[in-house]
C-alpha cells in the first residue's frame, strides 16, 4: 500500500512536471510577442527591445522554462502582463471564491445525485424511478451556463429572491448562502445527473446479489438493509464518479463565473486569454491541472482503503 | 477462375454479413424508445441544417431594425426575432450546420488522431510508452480547460475551437484504440498474417482497426455530444465564434442583455442545444447496449 503511494507520488511530480512544460511552450509557441503586449501599441522598436532584454525573453526558450520552473517552486509565478501584478497574488485572491463554488456544487450534486440514485434504485420503474432517470439524461445535456441563465431569470429577474450574481459575502452569512444557491445549482446539475445513474445503477446491481438475499433471508429489515449493507458497497464505483466529476466541477466553475459575474479564477483565466496575458494563462491552467491529477491521485488512493479488492500493484 | 469466383462469393457474403449486423443494431436501436427519440430529434436536426436555405424566410444574418424583439409566435416570425430584428429560426437553423459541422469534424479528426496514435501505441511496444505518457499528459487537465489552453495559444475563432476539441478527443480514443489491439495482436490470426508476408500497415487496417469499431462508434457518438456543448460553452465565453455569427452559445451570451424584456432570445437557443446534446447522448447510450452491454467507453 504504502509502496504504491510512494510510486504514485513519484509519477506525480513527473506529470506535474510535464503539464508545467506543456503549459510553458503552448504560452511561448503562441503567436505574438508578449514585449509588444507589455509595451502597449505605442512602444518603439527600442521599447520592445528594452523589455524582452529585462524580462530574458530573448535567451532560449529551455533556459526561460527552467528559469519560470525554480520560480514556481519558490512560489513565484511571474508578472501580469497588463497589470503587472504578481501571478500568486491574482490567484490567492481569487482562489477562495473558485473553492467555495467548486465544493459548494460538490454538495448539491452528491446529495442530489446520491439520493435520486437510491430512491430510483428502491422503487425501479415507479415514477419516481422515471423522475430520476429522466433528471439524469437531461441533466448531462443542459448546457449550464444556459441553465445558470435560465434560474437568474426565474429566481433573480422575476421572483426576485435571489441574486443575480457575485459570490461577495462569507458563506456561512445568509447573503453568503443565497448568493451561492444558484451557481451552485448550476455547476452541480450535470454531476448530480452523473451521480445519480451511477447510484441506480450501482445500487441494483448490489440489491440483486447473492449477499443481500442471504441477508434478506436472515430477516434484516429493509431499511438497514439499504443503508447499511447494500449502500456500502455500491457507492465504490459511485465514488469514482464524484472523483473524475471534480475535474470537470474544476473546469465548469471557469464557465459558471462567468455567467454569474463571480470574481474567481475562471474569470481570471478567461479574460487573460481575451487580452493574451500568457503568465496569467500559464498560472491559472497550471493550478486547476495541478488540483485535478492531485484530487484523482487521492481518489485513486481512498478506493483502495475503502475497497481492499482494488489494487493498483 | 474459379478462386475469383470464391473470393466474390466470400465478398458477397461478408458484405452481407455487416449488412445484417447493421439492420440489427439499428433495429435494437429503434426497440429502444429513448434511442428512437434521439434518433428522430437527430434526423430533426440534419433536416433542419441541411434544408435551411428552403426552410427559412429570411436569411441569418438579415436585420430589420422596425421588428426587433418581436416574441415567440409572432406574425412572419413564429420563433420571434432577436434584439436587431433578425429571425430566430433562420439563426437556429443555420445554428444546426455550424453545431452540426463543428462537431463532426471535431469528432472526425480527433478519432483521426487517436486511432493514428493508438495503432502504434498497441503495435510497437517502443512507441507504446511515449505515446502513451503524452496521452496521460493530455488527460491531466480537465478537458474543456486542455480547451482553452490550446484557444489561448492559437486565438480565438471557431476554426480554433475545432482543433482545441480535436485535440481534446484523442486521448480517449488513442486507450480504446491501443486496448483493442494489445488484446488481439498475439493471437494466431494476426501471427498467421505476419507469417504470410502481410505488411504491418496491412495488418493493423484491414485486421485489427476493424475490431476497434465498435468502441469507436460509441465513443465518436458520445464525443459529438461533448463537442457540440463545448464549442457553444467556448464560444459563451467569447473563445469561439464571434457574433454576428449564429452559433448558439453565441447567441445566448448575445441575449443576456435581453432577459428582463425578451428572454426567448436566449432561452430558445439553449433548448437547440439542450436536445441535441440529449439526442447524441441517449443514441450513443443505445449504441453501446446494441454493439456490446459490457463496452465501457466513457
Amino acid at each position: 500500500m504504502l509502496g504504491m503511494i510512494g510510486r504514485r507520488l513519484i509519477q506525480l511530480v513527473f506529470l506535474l512536471l510535464g503539464i508545467s512544460f506543456l503549459v510553458f511552450m503552448s504560452m511561448h509557441l503562441a503567436p505574438g510577442d508578449p514585449a509588444s503586449v507589455i509595451g502597449g501599441p505605442n512602444a518603439t522598436a527600442s521599447d520592445l527591445e528594452a523589455i524582452r532584454d529585462s524580462m530574458g525573453l530573448d535567451r532560449p526558450v529551455l533556459v526561460q522554462y527552467f528559469d519560470y520552473l525554480g520560480g514556481i517552486l519558490q512560489g513565484d509565478f511571474g508578472y501580469s502582463y497588463q497589470t503587472n501584478q504578481a501571478v500568486t497574488e491574482a490567484i490567492l485572491t481569487r482562489f477562495p471564491t473558485t473553492v467555495k463554488l467548486a465544493v459548494a456544487s460538490m454538495v448539491v450534486a452528491v446529495v442530489i445525485g446520491i439520493v435520486a440514485g437510491i430512491i430510483a434504485a428502491r422503487k425501479q420503474n415507479s415514477w419516481a424511478d422515471v423522475t430520476s432517470t429522466t433528471f439524469s439524461l437531461v441533466g448531462v445535456s443542459i448546457p449550464n451556463f444556459w441553465l445558470g441563465t435560465i434560474l437568474i431569470l426565474i429566481f433573480s429577474v422575476n421572483l426576485q429572491i435571489l441574486p443575480v450574481g457575485g459570490l461577495n459575502s462569507p458563506f456561512y452569512t445568509l447573503d453568503g448562502m443565497k448568493e451561492l444557491i444558484l451557481p451552485a445549482i448550476t455547476l452541480g446539475t450535470a454531476s448530480a445527473a452523473l451521480i445519480a445513474r451511477m447510484t441506480r445503477s450501482s445500487m441494483l446491481e448490489v440489491i440483486r446479489s447473492d449477499y443481500i438475499r442471504t441477508a434478506k433471508a436472515k430477516g434484516v429489515r429493509k431499511r438497514p438493509l439499504i443503508w447499511v449493507h447494500t449502500l456500502k458497497n455500491a457507492m465504490i464505483p459511485v465514488l469514482t464518479i464524484i472523483g473524475i466529476n471534480f475535474g470537470s466541477l474544476l473546469g465548469g466553475t471557469i464557465v459558471t463565473e462567468q455567467v454569474f459575474a463571480i470574481n474567481g479564477i475562471g474569470r481570471l483565466m478567461i479574460d487573460a486569454i481575451a487580452a493574451r496575458d500568457f503568465p496569467i494563462v500559464q498560472g491559472t491552467v497550471l493550478l486547476v491541472a495541478g488540483i485535478f491529477v492531485v484530487v484523482n491521485l487521492i481518489v485513486d488512493i481512498v478506493y483502495t482503503l475503502i475497497d481492499p479488492r482494488i489494487s493498483y500493484d | 477462375m474459379s478462386s475469383a469466383v470464391a473470393e466474390t462469393k466470400d465478398g458477397l457474403k461478408s458484405e452481407k454479413k455487416k449488412q445484417s449486423r447493421f439492420v440489427e443494431v439499428l433495429k435494437s436501436l429503434v426497440k429502444n424508445k429513448l434511442s428512437l427519440i434521439g434518433l428522430i430529434i437527430i434526423t430533426m436536426i440534419v433536416l433542419v441544417a441541411v434544408f435551411s436555405p428552403f426552410i427559412t424566410s429570411y436569411g441569418p444574418y438579415e436585420q430589420n431594425l422596425e421588428s426587433t424583439k418581436l416574441g415567440v409566435g409572432s406574425e412572419g416570425h413564429f420563433l420571434g426575432t432577436d434584439n436587431y430584428g433578425r429571425d430566430m429560426w433562420s439563426r437556429i437553423a443555420h445554428g444546426a450546420i455550424i453545431s452540426l459541422v463543428v462537431g463532426l469534424s471535431s469528432v472526425g479528426i480527433g478519432l483521426i488522431g487517436g486511432i493514428v496514435l493508438g495503432l502504434l501505441a498497441g503495435y510497437y511496444r517502443k512507441l507504446d510508452n511515449i505515446i502513451m505518457r503524452i496521452v496521460d499528459l493530455l488527460f491531466a487537465f480537465p478537458g474543456i480547460l486542455l480547451a482553452m489552453l490550446i484557444i489561448a495559444m492559437l486565438g480565438t475563432s471557431l476554426v480554433n475551437v475545432v482543433i482545441a476539441i480535436s485535440i481534446w478527443s484523442i486521448p480517449g480514443c488513442a486507450r480504446i484504440v491501443r486496448g483493442s489491439v494489445l488484446s488481439i495482436k498475439n493471437q494466431e490470426y494476426i501471427q498467421a498474417m505476419r507469417t504470410v508476408g502481410a505488411s504491418d500497415l496491412r495488418i493493423l487496417v484491414k485486421h485489427v482497426l476493424p475490431n476497434c469499431t465498435a468502441p469507436l462508434i460509441v465513443y465518436g457518438t458520445m464525443r459529438m455530444a461533448t463537442a457540440i456543448l463545448s464549442t457553444s460553452a467556448l464560444s459563451y465565453l467569447g473563445l469561439g465564434a464571434q457574433p454576428p455569427t449564429a452559433e448558439w452559445g453565441a447567441m445566448i451570451a448575445a441575449g443576456q442583455d435581453f432577459m428582463w424584456d425578451a428572454p426567448h432570445i436566449s432561452v430558445i437557443p439553449g433548448i437547440a442545444i439542450m436536445l441535441t446534446v440529449f439526442a447524441f447522448n441517449v443514441v450513443g447510450d443505445g449504441l453501446r447496449d446494441a454493439l456490446d452491454p459490457n463496452m465501457d467507453v466513457k
